[in-house]
């Protein structure tokens, strides 16, 4: 069994003795290329890494001259005024946070409900077609989501709910003051909505991903002590998904604070402070979609630039969050 | 009484049942209601001279040519670029990184950036490339889906290569092929499907981004195929179509939408048909 390749051990194996000078010593073809193979796969690597540091950078830089001269003011200052040079972003930061809130809130449970149905209830025919179906929606790209809410969504929800909550609220009550606006369908619950709409199938689909992976076993021995499917879901799936399933709800999150275009489509992009559920707003995104491309001056682009930064912050928070809870049982 | 607690405990997994049956009625009624608007407001649109004509001025006759050739132009070229950096970050993270720490920081951020909002992609470029070079491009907007694609084909390559089985590294190894040798013939090609799957859904991804398009290769009214000036792109033309005053010019916001929308359901549903077989490995 003498078999070790010739020039390991300095002995001359026995069967590798007879065999001429070129072929012992032959190294396969392209051996040279191993190193500088491996170097171009580790640099791509290395590239998408250096991408998202370049994010950090380029942000930081361009956003700087914002920092500097409006301090902390810059967060908590609603004035936003291009004309005399004031930027407080107040307002974009709460519209961003008020909005994903308020989509999550809408999104969740019925995200949780499809999500139930297509693992539990589901007639198998239909399981497949029901399930493709939820992840188109999620193909759709958010400019046809807004488009969508603004000529079709936006005035029906004006006329059919808006304009009848805002002409049956008693004057001077708390119901007043939360539905107050101009009954336009531009608003901060319609842009919340649209955004539940667009959350909703990737929560879905996570979440469904997510309860396939408890073991029928022990779902079906829940089954067999006599647990109703609303027992076995509440004490025995989710229990079993906990973790993950607060990292899929973080990622819905994090696609809903991220948003642009569907939002800028139905927010009414006014700068002020959303001060109740039908007033216009505006987002982080929707105010630098609207705004750069014709920034006024360099501390106007320094100020979104600025904006931009504050959302990746909050964007990448939720976002590492959600990654580390899920651990690698995650979508693309 | 123990008639009661059971009658309680079946009225409560009824009105269960009868919730996850909403939630699904009301996305699938989201979808429909999508599909319904489109059909209604873009196809009636639809004609030869949408795909030979160039975007109107307010007012006159014109279709979307410069549009759709300057998204096909800036979505082919960002995909080559894509999958040439995703399949080597992919390969590196399933085949040599032996999951050191840096591979996992490099996955790590590799999933954020996969998920992080494409209008900070879009700064990111304008700061690295517009701004320093004083002009709007085409590549400036490929290198910004670029950027958007990339994450996907790295995720979805080290998904699949992790999927095949050692034997077939062990095969390579057998043979005296040297690693790299092993992993373009009989790795790559193994999972091949994979890696495309992820691609084409990489594709219908960025082909509907507006947002990192917006200030990198802006819009041009005209027809061009110079990639190095500003660039027409569907999903650009629609979103300032849409919000024009102009009653034609919201028409051709509406047919750019049902082209966009049914080209990515269309890729959608075709990567869906394919990996319905059984992968090859």
């Amino acid at each position: 069994m003498e078999s070790r390749p010739p020039g390991l051990s300095g002995r001359t194996p026995i069967t590798a003795a007879a065999a001429p000078e070129s072929i012992r010593r032959a190294s396969p073809r392209g051996a040279a290329f191993d190193p500088v193979f491996r170097g171009l796969c580790f640099g791509a690597a290395t590239m998408l890494l250096s991408a998202l540091g370049g994010i950090v950078v380029a942000l930081l830089i361009g956003g700087w001259p914002a920092f500097r001269k409006f301090g902390f003011g810059f967060f908590t200052s609603v004035r936003w005024n291009p004309v005399t040079e004031v930027y407080g972003a107040a307002g974009p930061i709460a519209g961003t946070l008020i909005t994903a809130f308020l989509s999550l809130l809408v999104a969740l449970p019925i995200a949780f409900g499809v999500a139930v149905f297509l693992t539990e209830f589901c007639p198998s025919v239909l399981r497949r077609p029901i399930g493709v179906a939820v992840e188109l929606l999620a193909g759709i790209p958010s400019i046809v989501y807004g488009m969508w809410g603004l000529f079709v969504f936006a005035p029906a929800f004006a006329k059919y709910v808006q304009l009848p909550l805002l002409l049956a609220a008693p004057p001077g009550s708390v119901w007043e003051a939360v539905v107050a606006g101009v009954p336009n369908g531009a608003n901060i619950l319609t842009a919340s909505l649209i955004l539940a709409i667009m959350i909703l199938p990737y929560m879905a689909a996570t979440l469904r991903e997510l309860f396939l992976t408890v073991p029928p076993r022990v779902r079906e021995s829940a089954y067999g002590v006599g647990a109703t499917p609303l027992e076995v879901v509440g004490s025995v799936t989710l229990p079993y998904v906990r973790r993950s399933a607060i990292g899929a709800v973080m990622l819905g999150l994090g696609r809903a604070l991220g948003e642009t275009m569907a939002v800028t489509f139905v927010i009414g992009n006014s700068h002020g402070f959303p001060n109740s559920l039908f007033s216009s707003g505006s987002t982080i995104a929707s105010t630098i979609a609207n705004e750069f491309a014709e920034a006024s001056s360099p501390m106007h682009s320094a100020a979104l630039i600025a904006l931009g930064l504050v959302l990746f912050l909050i964007t990448f928070t939720v976002l590492a969050l959600a990654r580390a809870l899920l651990g690698q049982r995650t979508p693309v | 009484m123990i008639f009661d607690r059971r009658g309680r405990r079946s009225i409560k997994a009824g009105l269960f049942v009868a919730f996850c049956i909403g939630s699904t009625a009301i996305a699938l009624t989201a979808l429909a209601a999508i599909l319904m608007s489109l059909l209604v407001e873009g196809i009636g649109g639809l004609n030869l001279q949408v795909f030979t004509h160039s975007t109107p001025a307010p007012g006159s006759e014109g279709g979307l040519a410069n549009a759709i050739v300057g998204s096909l132009m800036m979505c082919a070229t960002a995909m080559l670029g894509a999958v040439v950096v995703g399949v080597l970050a992919g390969t590196w993270l399933a085949e040599y990184s032996a999951d050191s720490h840096y591979a996992k920081v490099v996955r790590f951020m590799n999933d954020v950036l996969l998920s992080a909002p494409s209008i900070l992609i879009g700064l990111f470029v304008y700061e690295l490339v517009v701004a320093p070079t004083h002009g709007f491009s085409g590549w400036a907007g490929a290198l910004a889906l670029a950027l958007l694609a990339a994450p996907v084909v790295t995720r979805t390559t080290e998904d699949v290569l992790k999927l095949q089985a050692r034997t077939l590294r062990e095969s390579g190894v057998a043979l005296g092929a040297p690693l790299w040798t092993t992993i373009r013939q009989i790795l790559w090609r193994a999972a091949g499907g994979g890696i495309i799957t992820g691609a084409l859904l990489a594709f219908a991804r960025i082909s509907g981004e507006t947002a990192p398009l917006l200030f990198t290769s802006l819009g041009n009214q005209f027809f061009s195929l110079d990639m190095g000036q500003p660039i027409a792109s569907l999903p650009g033309v629609i979103f300032n179509f849409a919000l024009s005053a102009y009653d034609d010019w919201r028409r051709l916001a509406w047919v750019g939408a049902v082209l966009i929308t049914a080209a990515v359901l269309a890729v959608n549903i075709f990567v869906r048909v394919l990996s319905r077989e059984p992968r090859r490995s």
